[in-house]
């Protein structure tokens, strides 16, 4: 297999590899191709990051008051509302 | 079946037989994630308002349905990703319908970005004008693949999880997830390619 071809198989797998996703032989190949092309590790550090971002960003699941307060009348639940 | 049976910890029996005060604990626990993922897929927040509403009067009258197979969040959520696909449907008839199994057949990109921009500092990553980039990158992959990517990597929702919800083949989940990452991976990468070039100059 030439470099190309490498980096083709890695594109393929790169979403299930930065999951951990992949069977050891496969996940070790790939190891194997990052430490020697250095578009493919950064092409990995970058999706690792991109993933980490929307996700160190994600606001906590809220719910704003005057929503909670239309939804709880919508389905007639006004007696639970509480303070 | 077993009277008693628990369910994520609200009882089934309770909410099948219409048990308001049952009901209102299950809308109190979950009414949060069902509103944020209404925003994270409609973008707008009076469309997430209206699908959290049509949610819980949906899953109010298919309770009795309601065979306890799958998890009551994975239920829910199901529910409000229809009612979700329903509204953009009835708003941008001519963008949901195709885009579906076009995501599924294109192959992956070959990668156009390649600069290492994870050494930038953390408050240029995440500044004001950073989150409103990111928001803006979710908001252009198409509706089947921010699907996938909000569920699996904001809701945290396991494979075979966002596959049931979207009802779709966990191959397809996986295709979709590895498109929606590596388009929002070269969104990001061209935006802070250039706050590099910036700070270098600096």
């Amino acid at each position: 297999m030439n470099e190309h071809d490498d980096c083709q198989a890695l594109l393929d797998s790169l979403s299930d590899f930065v999951d951990g996703d992949l069977h050891e032989k496969l996940c070790a190949e790939i190891e194997r191709h990052l430490g020697t092309c250095e578009n493919c590790r950064i092409v990995v550090d970058t999706l690792r990051k991109t993933i980490n971002l929307y996700q160190i960003t994600s606001t906590p699941p809220t719910i704003p008051k005057d929503v909670r307060k239309r939804l709880y009348r919508r389905l007639y639940l006004e007696d639970y509302l509480g303070d | 079946m077993d009277k008693d049976w628990h369910h994520d910890g609200f009882s089934l029996e309770a909410l099948r037989n219409g048990d308001r005060e049952q009901f209102s604990r299950l809308v109190e626990a979950y009414s949060p994630l069902i509103y944020r993922l209404g925003v994270k897929i409609l973008t707008n927040p009076q469309d997430a308002e209206d699908v959290l509403q049509e949610t819980f009067i949906k899953a109010y009258r298919s309770l009795k349905d309601f065979d306890g197979r799958s998890k009551l969040s994975t239920w829910l959520y199901r529910i409000a990703t229809n009612e979700a696909l329903m509204l953009l449907r009835k708003k941008r008839p001519e963008t949901v319908a195709i885009e579906d199994t076009q995501d599924d057949r294109d192959g992956n990109r070959k990668p156009i970005h390649i600069v290492d921009w994870c050494c930038l500092p953390e408050e240029e990553l995440v500044s004001g004008e950073s989150l409103e980039m990111l928001k803006k990158a979710a908001e252009n992959l198409t509706t089947s693949l921010r699907l996938v990517f909000v569920l699996r990597d904001i809701e945290g929702m396991s494979t075979r999880e966002t596959a049931e919800v979207l009802d779709i083949s966990e191959a397809a989940v996986k295709t979709r997830l590895s498109r929606a990452r590596l388009q929002l991976r070269e969104d990001l990468s061209a935006y802070y390619a250039d706050r590099l070039e910036e700070q270098n100059y600096e």
